[in-house]
Protein backbone atom coordinates (compact mmCIF):
# COMPACT_ATOMS: atom_id res chain seq x y z
CA UNK A 1 0.00 0.00 0.00
CA UNK A 2 1.20 3.46 -0.92
CA UNK A 3 2.16 6.05 1.68
CA UNK A 4 1.54 8.94 -0.72
CA UNK A 5 -1.67 9.99 1.05
CA UNK A 6 -3.12 9.02 4.43
CA UNK A 7 -6.69 8.06 5.29
CA UNK A 8 -7.01 11.23 7.38
CA UNK A 9 -5.87 13.36 4.45
CA UNK A 10 -8.46 11.72 2.20
CA UNK A 11 -11.14 12.46 4.80
CA UNK A 12 -10.01 16.09 4.96
CA UNK A 13 -10.04 16.43 1.17
CA UNK A 14 -13.54 14.95 1.01
CA UNK A 15 -14.72 17.57 3.52
CA UNK A 16 -13.13 20.35 1.45
CA UNK A 17 -14.83 19.00 -1.68
CA UNK A 18 -18.21 18.71 0.09
CA UNK A 19 -18.39 14.92 -0.28
CA UNK A 20 -19.40 12.42 2.38
CA UNK A 21 -17.50 9.11 2.27
CA UNK A 22 -18.38 5.84 3.97
CA UNK A 23 -15.63 3.94 5.83
CA UNK A 24 -15.33 1.52 2.90
CA UNK A 25 -15.02 4.42 0.43
CA UNK A 26 -12.38 6.07 2.60
CA UNK A 27 -10.30 2.87 2.52
CA UNK A 28 -10.74 2.42 -1.22
CA UNK A 29 -9.99 6.03 -2.15
CA UNK A 30 -6.96 6.13 0.15
CA UNK A 31 -5.51 3.19 -1.73
CA UNK A 32 -6.48 4.38 -5.23
CA UNK A 33 -5.44 8.02 -4.78
CA UNK A 34 -2.20 6.70 -3.28
CA UNK A 35 -1.49 4.67 -6.41
CA UNK A 36 -2.17 7.63 -8.70
CA UNK A 37 -0.01 9.99 -6.64
CA UNK A 38 2.70 7.32 -6.46
CA UNK A 39 2.70 7.18 -10.28
CA UNK A 40 2.94 10.98 -10.38
CA UNK A 41 6.23 10.81 -8.49
CA UNK A 42 7.91 9.89 -11.80
CA UNK A 43 7.88 13.64 -12.43
CA UNK A 44 10.44 13.99 -9.65
CA UNK A 45 12.98 12.28 -11.91
CA UNK A 46 13.27 15.61 -13.75
CA UNK A 47 15.08 18.68 -12.57
CA UNK A 48 12.26 21.19 -12.93
CA UNK A 49 13.69 23.95 -10.75
CA UNK A 50 14.32 26.35 -13.66
CA UNK A 51 11.25 25.43 -15.70
CA UNK A 52 8.44 27.96 -15.90
CA UNK A 53 4.93 26.59 -15.29
CA UNK A 54 2.39 26.62 -18.12
CA UNK A 55 -1.25 26.94 -17.11
CA UNK A 56 -2.54 27.49 -20.63
CA UNK A 57 -1.27 26.06 -23.93
CA UNK A 58 -1.08 29.35 -25.80
CA UNK A 59 -0.27 31.66 -22.89
CA UNK A 60 -3.58 33.41 -23.18
CA UNK A 61 -3.92 37.01 -22.07
CA UNK A 62 -7.05 38.88 -21.05
CA UNK A 63 -9.66 39.23 -23.76
CA UNK A 64 -11.81 42.34 -23.47
CA UNK A 65 -14.75 43.75 -25.37
CA UNK A 66 -16.71 46.97 -25.40
CA UNK A 67 -18.94 47.32 -22.34
CA UNK A 68 -22.25 47.26 -24.20
CA UNK A 69 -25.58 46.21 -22.71
CA UNK A 70 -26.92 43.07 -24.40
CA UNK A 71 -29.83 40.76 -23.78
CA UNK A 72 -29.15 38.00 -21.25
CA UNK A 73 -31.08 34.93 -20.19
CA UNK A 74 -34.59 35.62 -18.96
CA UNK A 75 -34.75 35.71 -15.16
CA UNK A 76 -37.91 33.62 -14.92
CA UNK A 77 -36.39 30.94 -17.20
CA UNK A 78 -33.26 30.70 -15.07
CA UNK A 79 -35.12 30.69 -11.74
CA UNK A 80 -37.44 27.98 -13.08
CA UNK A 81 -34.40 25.65 -13.28
CA UNK A 82 -33.62 26.10 -9.58
CA UNK A 83 -34.55 23.43 -7.03
CA UNK A 84 -36.06 26.24 -4.92
CA UNK A 85 -36.66 29.89 -5.80
CA UNK A 86 -38.61 32.51 -3.91
CA UNK A 87 -39.18 36.23 -4.42
CA UNK A 88 -37.09 36.25 -7.64
CA UNK A 89 -34.12 34.72 -5.83
CA UNK A 90 -32.47 31.31 -5.46
CA UNK A 91 -33.49 29.88 -2.09
CA UNK A 92 -31.24 27.70 0.08
CA UNK A 93 -31.58 26.17 3.53
CA UNK A 94 -30.41 28.09 6.56
CA UNK A 95 -26.84 29.40 6.40
CA UNK A 96 -26.45 30.81 9.92
CA UNK A 97 -28.45 28.24 11.84
CA UNK A 98 -31.77 30.09 11.82
CA UNK A 99 -34.89 29.19 9.89
CA UNK A 100 -35.15 31.12 6.60
CA UNK B 1 -24.28 4.08 -44.64
CA UNK B 2 -23.82 7.02 -47.00
CA UNK B 3 -21.38 9.75 -46.02
CA UNK B 4 -22.59 13.10 -44.69
CA UNK B 5 -21.17 14.70 -47.83
CA UNK B 6 -23.34 12.39 -49.96
CA UNK B 7 -26.46 12.84 -47.82
CA UNK B 8 -26.14 16.65 -48.03
CA UNK B 9 -25.71 16.45 -51.82
CA UNK B 10 -28.74 14.15 -52.19
CA UNK B 11 -30.98 16.32 -50.03
CA UNK B 12 -29.87 19.44 -51.87
CA UNK B 13 -30.48 17.89 -55.30
CA UNK B 14 -33.91 16.56 -54.34
CA UNK B 15 -32.82 12.91 -54.69
CA UNK B 16 -33.64 12.64 -50.98
CA UNK B 17 -35.12 14.89 -48.30
CA UNK B 18 -34.17 15.89 -44.78
CA UNK B 19 -37.34 14.19 -43.54
CA UNK B 20 -36.43 10.90 -45.28
CA UNK B 21 -32.86 11.00 -43.96
CA UNK B 22 -34.18 11.62 -40.45
CA UNK B 23 -36.63 8.71 -40.76
CA UNK B 24 -33.75 6.42 -41.76
CA UNK B 25 -31.70 7.63 -38.81
CA UNK B 26 -34.58 7.18 -36.34
CA UNK B 27 -35.22 3.67 -37.68
CA UNK B 28 -31.57 2.71 -37.18
CA UNK B 29 -31.70 4.11 -33.64
CA UNK B 30 -34.92 2.20 -32.87
CA UNK B 31 -33.35 -1.01 -34.17
CA UNK B 32 -30.32 -1.07 -31.85
CA UNK B 33 -30.53 1.58 -29.13
CA UNK B 34 -31.97 -0.79 -26.50
CA UNK B 35 -29.13 -3.23 -27.13
CA UNK B 36 -26.27 -0.69 -27.35
CA UNK B 37 -27.45 2.19 -25.07
CA UNK B 38 -26.10 4.86 -27.43
CA UNK B 39 -28.65 7.67 -27.02
CA UNK B 40 -29.77 8.94 -23.63
CA UNK B 41 -32.42 11.05 -25.32
CA UNK B 42 -33.76 11.03 -28.88
CA UNK B 43 -35.24 14.42 -29.70
CA UNK B 44 -37.81 13.22 -32.25
CA UNK B 45 -39.92 16.36 -32.15
CA UNK B 46 -37.02 18.82 -32.38
CA UNK B 47 -35.33 16.80 -35.12
CA UNK B 48 -38.53 16.63 -37.16
CA UNK B 49 -38.91 20.40 -36.86
CA UNK B 50 -35.30 20.98 -37.96
CA UNK B 51 -35.68 18.58 -40.90
CA UNK B 52 -38.96 20.20 -41.95
CA UNK B 53 -37.27 23.59 -41.88
CA UNK B 54 -34.52 22.35 -44.21
CA UNK B 55 -37.02 20.81 -46.63
CA UNK B 56 -39.18 23.96 -46.57
CA UNK B 57 -36.16 26.19 -47.25
CA UNK B 58 -35.17 24.01 -50.22
CA UNK B 59 -38.77 24.07 -51.51
CA UNK B 60 -38.64 27.87 -51.40
CA UNK B 61 -35.49 27.73 -53.50
CA UNK B 62 -33.25 28.96 -50.69
CA UNK B 63 -29.72 27.69 -50.31
CA UNK B 64 -29.00 25.52 -47.27
CA UNK B 65 -25.55 25.04 -45.71
CA UNK B 66 -22.90 22.37 -45.99
CA UNK B 67 -24.70 19.83 -43.78
CA UNK B 68 -28.01 20.18 -45.62
CA UNK B 69 -30.43 17.71 -43.99
CA UNK B 70 -27.73 15.54 -42.40
CA UNK B 71 -28.73 13.87 -39.09
CA UNK B 72 -26.05 14.25 -36.43
CA UNK B 73 -25.64 12.83 -32.90
CA UNK B 74 -24.54 15.12 -30.05
CA UNK B 75 -22.53 14.17 -26.97
CA UNK B 76 -24.64 14.82 -23.89
CA UNK B 77 -22.26 17.38 -22.40
CA UNK B 78 -23.23 19.94 -25.06
CA UNK B 79 -26.11 22.28 -24.28
CA UNK B 80 -29.10 22.35 -26.59
CA UNK B 81 -32.14 24.48 -25.76
CA UNK B 82 -34.91 22.46 -24.18
CA UNK B 83 -33.22 19.10 -24.75
CA UNK B 84 -32.27 17.16 -21.58
CA UNK B 85 -28.52 17.49 -21.00
CA UNK B 86 -27.12 15.23 -18.29
CA UNK B 87 -23.35 14.71 -18.75
CA UNK B 88 -24.42 11.14 -17.87
CA UNK B 89 -24.69 12.32 -14.25
CA UNK B 90 -27.53 12.06 -11.76
CA UNK B 91 -26.66 15.57 -10.62
CA UNK B 92 -28.00 16.98 -13.92
CA UNK B 93 -30.75 14.44 -14.58
CA UNK B 94 -33.80 16.18 -16.01
CA UNK B 95 -32.06 19.51 -16.59
CA UNK B 96 -32.89 21.30 -19.84
CA UNK B 97 -30.47 24.06 -20.91
CA UNK B 98 -31.83 27.55 -21.57
CA UNK B 99 -29.32 28.20 -24.37
CA UNK B 100 -27.55 26.48 -27.26
CA UNK B 101 -23.84 25.69 -27.38
CA UNK B 102 -22.18 27.63 -30.20
CA UNK B 103 -21.52 24.35 -32.06
CA UNK B 104 -25.27 23.57 -31.98
CA UNK B 105 -26.06 27.02 -33.42
CA UNK B 106 -23.51 26.47 -36.18
CA UNK B 107 -24.78 22.97 -37.01
CA UNK B 108 -28.36 24.25 -37.27
CA UNK B 109 -27.24 27.19 -39.41
CA UNK B 110 -25.50 24.71 -41.75
CA UNK B 111 -28.70 22.67 -42.15
CA UNK B 112 -27.74 19.74 -39.90
CA UNK B 113 -30.43 17.89 -37.96
CA UNK B 114 -29.43 17.05 -34.36
CA UNK B 115 -31.25 13.80 -33.53
CA UNK B 116 -30.37 13.36 -29.88
CA UNK B 117 -27.90 13.21 -27.03
CA UNK B 118 -25.37 10.40 -26.67
CA UNK B 119 -24.02 8.58 -23.64
CA UNK B 120 -20.61 9.37 -22.12
CA UNK B 121 -18.51 8.64 -19.08
CA UNK B 122 -19.92 10.90 -16.37
CA UNK B 123 -18.67 14.45 -16.99
CA UNK B 124 -16.41 12.97 -19.72
CA UNK B 125 -14.20 11.27 -17.11
CA UNK B 126 -13.31 7.84 -18.42
CA UNK B 127 -12.09 5.79 -21.35
CA UNK B 128 -14.85 3.19 -21.75
CA UNK B 129 -18.26 4.86 -21.15
CA UNK B 130 -18.60 2.45 -18.20
CA UNK B 131 -18.73 5.47 -15.84
CA UNK B 132 -22.12 6.65 -17.10
CA UNK B 133 -24.83 6.91 -14.43
CA UNK B 134 -27.21 5.59 -17.09
CA UNK B 135 -25.40 2.36 -17.95
CA UNK B 136 -22.54 1.60 -20.33
CA UNK B 137 -22.66 1.91 -24.12
CA UNK B 138 -21.77 -1.24 -26.06
CA UNK B 139 -19.40 -1.32 -29.03
CA UNK B 140 -21.55 -1.91 -32.15
CA UNK B 141 -18.71 -3.94 -33.72
CA UNK B 142 -18.65 -6.36 -30.76
CA UNK B 143 -21.25 -5.71 -28.03
CA UNK B 144 -19.19 -7.63 -25.44
CA UNK B 145 -16.60 -4.85 -25.63
CA UNK B 146 -16.46 -1.18 -24.73
CA UNK B 147 -16.74 1.53 -27.41
CA UNK B 148 -14.06 3.57 -25.66
CA UNK B 149 -14.73 6.87 -23.97
CA UNK B 150 -15.54 9.27 -22.86
CA UNK B 151 -17.42 10.04 -26.11
CA UNK B 152 -18.42 6.37 -26.45
CA UNK B 153 -22.04 7.09 -27.36
CA UNK B 154 -21.12 9.49 -30.16
CA UNK B 155 -18.66 6.93 -31.57
CA UNK B 156 -21.19 4.09 -31.29
CA UNK B 157 -23.90 6.17 -33.01
CA UNK B 158 -21.76 6.45 -36.14
CA UNK B 159 -20.36 2.90 -35.93
CA UNK B 160 -23.94 1.54 -35.70
CA UNK B 161 -24.95 3.68 -38.72
CA UNK B 162 -27.52 5.59 -36.64
CA UNK B 163 -26.00 8.82 -37.98
CA UNK B 164 -23.14 9.45 -40.41
CA UNK B 165 -21.48 12.03 -38.14
CA UNK B 166 -21.46 13.07 -34.49
CA UNK B 167 -19.84 15.49 -32.08
CA UNK B 168 -17.71 14.57 -29.09
CA UNK B 169 -15.29 16.35 -26.78
CA UNK B 170 -11.64 15.48 -26.20
CA UNK B 171 -9.83 16.39 -22.99
CA UNK B 172 -7.23 13.60 -22.94
CA UNK B 173 -8.29 11.44 -25.89
CA UNK B 174 -12.07 11.25 -25.50
CA UNK B 175 -12.69 11.58 -29.25
CA UNK B 176 -9.62 9.85 -30.70
CA UNK B 177 -9.69 6.79 -28.42
CA UNK B 178 -13.35 5.81 -29.07
CA UNK B 179 -12.85 6.61 -32.78
CA UNK B 180 -9.98 4.10 -32.81
CA UNK B 181 -11.99 1.46 -30.93
CA UNK B 182 -15.04 1.86 -33.19
CA UNK B 183 -13.20 2.12 -36.55
CA UNK B 184 -13.91 5.82 -37.20
CA UNK B 185 -12.14 9.06 -37.97
CA UNK B 186 -12.04 11.25 -34.84
CA UNK B 187 -10.50 14.70 -34.52
CA UNK B 188 -9.20 16.75 -31.57
CA UNK B 189 -8.79 20.24 -33.06
CA UNK B 190 -6.28 22.90 -32.06
CA UNK B 191 -7.21 24.35 -28.66
CA UNK B 192 -9.41 27.38 -29.33
CA UNK B 193 -10.34 26.46 -32.91
CA UNK B 194 -13.84 25.39 -31.85
CA UNK B 195 -15.79 27.45 -29.33
CA UNK B 196 -16.36 25.74 -25.98
CA UNK B 197 -19.38 27.95 -25.21
CA UNK B 198 -22.10 25.55 -24.07
CA UNK B 199 -19.74 22.62 -23.52
CA UNK B 200 -20.10 21.68 -19.86
CA UNK B 201 -16.54 22.11 -18.62
CA UNK B 202 -14.36 19.23 -17.42
CA UNK B 203 -10.81 20.66 -17.71
CA UNK B 204 -11.02 24.06 -19.35
CA UNK B 205 -7.41 24.36 -20.54
CA UNK B 206 -7.64 20.97 -22.31
CA UNK B 207 -11.26 20.48 -23.54
CA UNK B 208 -11.98 20.73 -27.26
CA UNK B 209 -15.08 19.75 -29.25
CA UNK B 210 -14.54 17.74 -32.43
CA UNK B 211 -16.19 15.41 -34.96
CA UNK B 212 -16.57 11.68 -35.51
CA UNK B 213 -17.11 10.48 -39.08
CA UNK B 214 -16.66 7.43 -41.29
CA UNK B 215 -14.56 9.35 -43.82
CA UNK B 216 -11.79 11.92 -43.59
CA UNK B 217 -13.72 14.28 -45.89
CA UNK B 218 -16.78 14.16 -43.62
CA UNK B 219 -14.66 14.92 -40.55
CA UNK B 220 -13.13 17.90 -42.37
CA UNK B 221 -16.61 19.08 -43.43
CA UNK B 222 -18.01 18.99 -39.89
CA UNK B 223 -14.95 20.70 -38.42
CA UNK B 224 -15.19 23.44 -41.04
CA UNK B 225 -18.82 24.05 -39.97
CA UNK B 226 -18.16 24.23 -36.21
CA UNK B 227 -14.75 25.99 -36.19
CA UNK B 228 -14.06 29.71 -36.15
CA UNK B 229 -13.94 32.58 -33.68
CA UNK B 230 -16.71 32.99 -31.12
CA UNK B 231 -16.76 36.06 -28.89
CA UNK B 232 -18.61 34.07 -26.22
CA UNK B 233 -15.49 31.93 -25.56
CA UNK B 234 -12.54 34.00 -24.38
CA UNK B 235 -10.14 31.18 -25.36
CA UNK B 236 -11.45 31.11 -28.93
CA UNK B 237 -8.77 31.73 -31.60
CA UNK B 238 -9.29 35.11 -33.28
CA UNK B 239 -9.67 33.87 -36.86
CA UNK B 240 -12.49 32.50 -39.03
CA UNK B 241 -12.94 28.79 -39.76
CA UNK B 242 -10.08 27.44 -41.90
CA UNK B 243 -10.50 25.87 -45.33
CA UNK B 244 -10.21 22.11 -44.74
CA UNK B 245 -12.35 20.13 -47.21
CA UNK B 246 -10.52 21.73 -50.13
CA UNK B 247 -7.22 20.31 -48.84
CA UNK B 248 -8.28 16.74 -48.09
CA UNK B 249 -6.67 15.42 -51.27
CA UNK B 250 -3.47 17.46 -51.02
CA UNK B 251 -1.42 14.32 -50.26
CA UNK B 252 1.85 14.15 -48.34
CA UNK B 253 4.45 14.48 -51.10
CA UNK B 254 7.48 16.34 -49.81
CA UNK B 255 6.25 16.31 -46.19
CA UNK B 256 8.41 15.12 -43.33
CA UNK B 257 6.59 12.90 -40.87
CA UNK B 258 8.09 11.87 -37.52
CA UNK B 259 7.43 8.37 -36.23
CA UNK B 260 7.54 8.92 -32.46
CA UNK B 261 8.79 5.98 -30.40
CA UNK B 262 7.02 7.12 -27.20
CA UNK B 263 3.70 7.17 -29.09
CA UNK B 264 3.61 3.44 -29.76
CA UNK B 265 6.12 1.82 -27.37
CA UNK B 266 4.34 -0.70 -25.16
CA UNK B 267 1.31 -1.07 -27.45
CA UNK B 268 0.09 -4.50 -28.56
CA UNK B 269 2.08 -6.04 -31.39
CA UNK B 270 -0.80 -5.67 -33.87
CA UNK B 271 -0.98 -1.94 -33.07
CA UNK B 272 2.77 -1.45 -33.52
CA UNK B 273 2.56 -3.32 -36.83
CA UNK B 274 -0.27 -1.04 -37.97
CA UNK B 275 1.66 2.11 -37.05
CA UNK B 276 4.73 0.91 -38.97
CA UNK B 277 2.55 -0.01 -41.96
CA UNK B 278 1.02 3.46 -41.84
CA UNK B 279 4.51 4.97 -41.90
CA UNK B 280 5.29 2.83 -44.96
CA UNK B 281 2.07 3.95 -46.68
CA UNK B 282 2.85 7.62 -46.04
CA UNK B 283 6.39 7.01 -47.29
CA UNK B 284 5.06 5.36 -50.45
CA UNK B 285 2.89 8.45 -51.03
CA UNK B 286 5.97 10.66 -51.06
CA UNK B 287 6.51 11.63 -47.42
CA UNK B 288 9.88 11.36 -45.76
CA UNK B 289 9.62 9.31 -42.57
CA UNK B 290 11.93 10.25 -39.71
CA UNK B 291 12.16 8.15 -36.53
CA UNK B 292 12.05 10.37 -33.45
CA UNK B 293 12.22 10.07 -29.69
CA UNK B 294 10.53 12.60 -27.39
CA UNK B 295 11.36 11.26 -23.89
CA UNK B 296 9.37 14.04 -22.16
CA UNK B 297 6.13 12.46 -23.39
CA UNK B 298 6.60 9.59 -20.93
CA UNK B 299 5.75 11.99 -18.09
CA UNK B 300 2.62 13.51 -19.59
CA UNK B 301 0.26 10.90 -18.13
CA UNK B 302 1.27 11.87 -14.61
CA UNK B 303 0.96 15.58 -15.38
CA UNK B 304 -2.43 15.12 -17.02
CA UNK B 305 -3.88 13.16 -14.11
CA UNK B 306 -3.05 16.08 -11.82
CA UNK B 307 -3.94 19.00 -14.13
CA UNK B 308 -7.25 17.63 -15.42
CA UNK B 309 -8.59 16.64 -11.96
CA UNK B 310 -7.40 19.97 -10.52
CA UNK B 311 -9.37 21.89 -13.14
CA UNK B 312 -12.31 19.50 -12.75
CA UNK B 313 -12.45 19.94 -8.98
CA UNK B 314 -12.82 23.67 -9.57
CA UNK B 315 -15.28 23.39 -12.48
CA UNK B 316 -17.50 20.87 -10.70
CA UNK B 317 -17.76 23.05 -7.60
CA UNK B 318 -20.66 24.74 -9.38
CA UNK B 319 -22.83 21.65 -8.85
CA UNK B 320 -24.01 22.57 -5.38
CA UNK B 321 -27.79 22.12 -5.48
CA UNK B 322 -28.48 25.86 -5.57
CA UNK B 323 -29.18 27.05 -9.11
CA UNK B 324 -29.97 23.94 -11.21
CA UNK B 325 -29.88 20.17 -11.14
CA UNK B 326 -30.26 17.85 -8.19
CA UNK B 327 -30.85 19.02 -4.62
CA UNK B 328 -30.94 16.66 -1.67
CA UNK B 329 -32.57 18.48 1.23
CA UNK B 330 -30.77 18.91 4.55
CA UNK B 331 -31.21 21.23 7.56
CA UNK B 332 -28.44 23.68 6.65
CA UNK B 333 -26.80 24.78 3.43
CA UNK B 334 -23.47 22.98 3.88
CA UNK B 335 -25.19 19.70 4.69
CA UNK B 336 -27.47 20.23 1.65
CA UNK B 337 -24.44 20.69 -0.63
CA UNK B 338 -22.70 17.62 0.82
CA UNK B 339 -25.81 15.46 0.53
CA UNK B 340 -26.45 16.69 -3.03
CA UNK B 341 -22.91 16.11 -4.30
CA UNK B 342 -22.58 12.78 -2.51
CA UNK B 343 -25.80 11.48 -4.08
CA UNK B 344 -25.30 13.16 -7.46
CA UNK B 345 -21.73 12.25 -8.44
CA UNK B 346 -20.49 8.77 -9.33
CA UNK B 347 -17.33 7.07 -8.04
CA UNK B 348 -14.91 8.20 -10.77
CA UNK B 349 -16.06 11.81 -10.60
CA UNK B 350 -15.62 11.78 -6.81
CA UNK B 351 -12.16 10.23 -7.21
CA UNK B 352 -11.07 12.98 -9.59
CA UNK B 353 -12.61 15.79 -7.56
CA UNK B 354 -10.68 14.57 -4.51
CA UNK B 355 -7.46 14.09 -6.46
CA UNK B 356 -7.76 17.61 -7.84
CA UNK B 357 -8.71 19.14 -4.50
CA UNK B 358 -5.69 17.45 -2.93
CA UNK B 359 -3.31 18.51 -5.72
CA UNK B 360 -4.44 22.13 -5.29
CA UNK B 361 -4.50 22.16 -1.48
CA UNK B 362 -2.09 24.11 0.71
CA UNK B 363 1.13 22.19 1.29
CA UNK B 364 0.79 19.96 -1.77
CA UNK B 365 0.27 22.50 -4.55
CA UNK B 366 3.95 22.85 -5.42
CA UNK B 367 4.68 19.13 -5.16
CA UNK B 368 1.89 18.04 -7.48
CA UNK B 369 -0.01 20.68 -9.46
CA UNK B 370 3.02 22.99 -9.73
CA UNK B 371 5.24 20.15 -10.93
CA UNK B 372 2.59 19.09 -13.45
CA UNK B 373 2.42 22.58 -14.96
CA UNK B 374 6.20 22.49 -15.42
CA UNK B 375 5.97 19.12 -17.15
CA UNK B 376 3.38 20.75 -19.39
CA UNK B 377 5.97 23.37 -20.34
CA UNK B 378 8.47 20.61 -21.18
CA UNK B 379 5.83 18.79 -23.25
CA UNK B 380 5.17 21.90 -25.32
CA UNK B 381 8.93 22.41 -25.76
CA UNK B 382 9.36 18.79 -26.89
CA UNK B 383 6.66 19.15 -29.54
CA UNK B 384 8.04 22.51 -30.66
CA UNK B 385 11.46 20.89 -31.09
CA UNK B 386 9.92 18.05 -33.10
CA UNK B 387 8.01 20.42 -35.38
CA UNK B 388 11.22 22.24 -36.21
CA UNK B 389 12.37 18.96 -37.79
CA UNK B 390 9.16 17.53 -39.24
CA UNK B 391 5.70 18.65 -40.42
CA UNK B 392 3.59 16.03 -38.67
CA UNK B 393 3.98 13.19 -36.18
CA UNK B 394 2.69 9.64 -36.33
CA UNK B 395 1.94 7.16 -33.54
CA UNK B 396 -0.71 4.84 -32.16
CA UNK B 397 -4.02 6.14 -30.81
CA UNK B 398 -4.52 3.37 -28.22
CA UNK B 399 -2.39 0.55 -26.79
CA UNK B 400 -4.91 -2.10 -27.91
CA UNK B 401 -8.14 -2.73 -29.78
CA UNK B 402 -11.47 -2.44 -27.91
CA UNK B 403 -11.34 -4.26 -24.56
CA UNK B 404 -14.02 -6.23 -22.69
CA UNK B 405 -16.44 -4.74 -20.17
CA UNK B 406 -15.03 -4.73 -16.65
CA UNK B 407 -11.47 -5.35 -17.84
CA UNK B 408 -10.12 -2.14 -16.30
CA UNK B 409 -12.85 -0.86 -13.96
CA UNK B 410 -11.29 -2.16 -10.73
CA UNK B 411 -7.97 -0.39 -11.25
CA UNK B 412 -8.10 3.34 -12.12
CA UNK B 413 -4.41 3.42 -13.17
CA UNK B 414 -5.00 0.61 -15.70
CA UNK B 415 -7.86 2.62 -17.21
CA UNK B 416 -5.80 5.84 -17.24
CA UNK B 417 -2.93 4.11 -19.07
CA UNK B 418 -5.29 3.67 -22.01
CA UNK B 419 -4.88 7.41 -22.67
CA UNK B 420 -1.07 7.39 -22.67
CA UNK B 421 -0.72 8.14 -26.41
CA UNK B 422 -3.53 10.70 -26.69
CA UNK B 423 -2.84 12.90 -23.66
CA UNK B 424 0.38 14.65 -24.80
CA UNK B 425 -1.38 16.63 -27.57
CA UNK B 426 -4.01 17.97 -25.18
CA UNK B 427 -1.32 19.31 -22.86
CA UNK B 428 0.32 21.05 -25.81
CA UNK B 429 -2.97 22.42 -27.20
CA UNK B 430 -2.12 20.98 -30.61
CA UNK B 431 -4.44 19.11 -32.99
CA UNK B 432 -4.44 15.36 -33.59
CA UNK B 433 -6.71 12.82 -35.21
CA UNK B 434 -7.24 9.08 -35.27
CA UNK B 435 -7.86 7.28 -38.54
CA UNK B 436 -8.62 3.55 -38.91
CA UNK B 437 -5.68 1.61 -40.30
CA UNK B 438 -5.67 -2.18 -40.27
CA UNK B 439 -7.21 -4.61 -37.82
CA UNK B 440 -6.04 -6.51 -34.75
CA UNK B 441 -7.41 -9.13 -32.37
CA UNK B 442 -10.76 -10.61 -33.47
CA UNK B 443 -10.73 -8.45 -36.60
CA UNK B 444 -11.35 -5.30 -34.56
CA UNK B 445 -10.19 -1.95 -35.95
CA UNK B 446 -6.93 -0.23 -35.05
CA UNK B 447 -6.57 3.55 -35.12
CA UNK B 448 -3.33 5.32 -35.91
CA UNK B 449 -2.79 8.84 -34.69
CA UNK B 450 -1.53 11.83 -36.66
CA UNK B 451 -0.39 14.89 -34.72
CA UNK B 452 0.61 18.36 -35.87
CA UNK B 453 1.44 21.82 -34.59
CA UNK B 454 -1.33 24.33 -33.81
CA UNK B 455 -3.59 25.11 -36.80
CA UNK B 456 -2.22 22.20 -38.91
CA UNK B 457 -5.63 20.54 -39.38
CA UNK B 458 -5.54 20.76 -43.19
CA UNK B 459 -2.24 18.87 -43.27
CA UNK B 460 -3.55 16.27 -40.81
CA UNK B 461 -6.62 15.61 -42.96
CA UNK B 462 -4.48 15.30 -46.09
CA UNK B 463 -2.22 12.71 -44.40
CA UNK B 464 -5.23 10.86 -42.97
CA UNK B 465 -6.76 10.72 -46.44
CA UNK B 466 -3.58 9.04 -47.74
CA UNK B 467 -3.95 6.39 -45.03
CA UNK B 468 -7.66 5.99 -45.74
CA UNK B 469 -6.91 5.23 -49.39
CA UNK B 470 -4.01 2.91 -48.50
CA UNK B 471 -6.31 1.03 -46.11
CA UNK B 472 -8.76 0.35 -48.94
CA UNK B 473 -11.34 3.14 -48.58
CA UNK B 474 -10.95 5.13 -51.82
Amino acid sequence: MSDAISRDEVAKVARLARLILSDEELDLYTEQLGQILEHARDMNSLDLADVVATAHPFGITNVVREDVVRPSLDRATVLAMAPDAREDRFAVPSILGEAP
Amino acid sequence: MRSATQIAADVRSGASSAAAELDASLAAIAARNDELNVFLHVDVEGARAAAAEVDAALARGESVGALCGVPIAIKDNLCQVGVPTTCSSKILEGWRPPYNATVIERLLAAGAVPVGKTNLDEFAMGSSTENSAFGPTRNPLDPTRVPGGSSGGSAAAVAAHMTSISLGSDTGGSIRQPAALCGLVGVKPTYGLVSRYGLIAFASSLDQIGPFATTVADAALVLEVIAGHDERDSTSLPEPSPSLVAHVNDGVAGKKIGLVRELFDGADESVVTAVRAAADALGAAGAEIVELSLPELALTLSAYYLIAPAEASSNLARFDGVRYGLRVDAPDVTAMMEATRTAGFGAEVKRRIMLGTYALSAGYYDAYYGQALKVRTLTIAAFTRAYQQVDLLLGATTPSVAFAFGAKTADPMAMYLNDVFTIPTNLAGDPALSVPFGTGEAGLPIGVQLLGPGRSEAGLFAAARVLEIADGRP
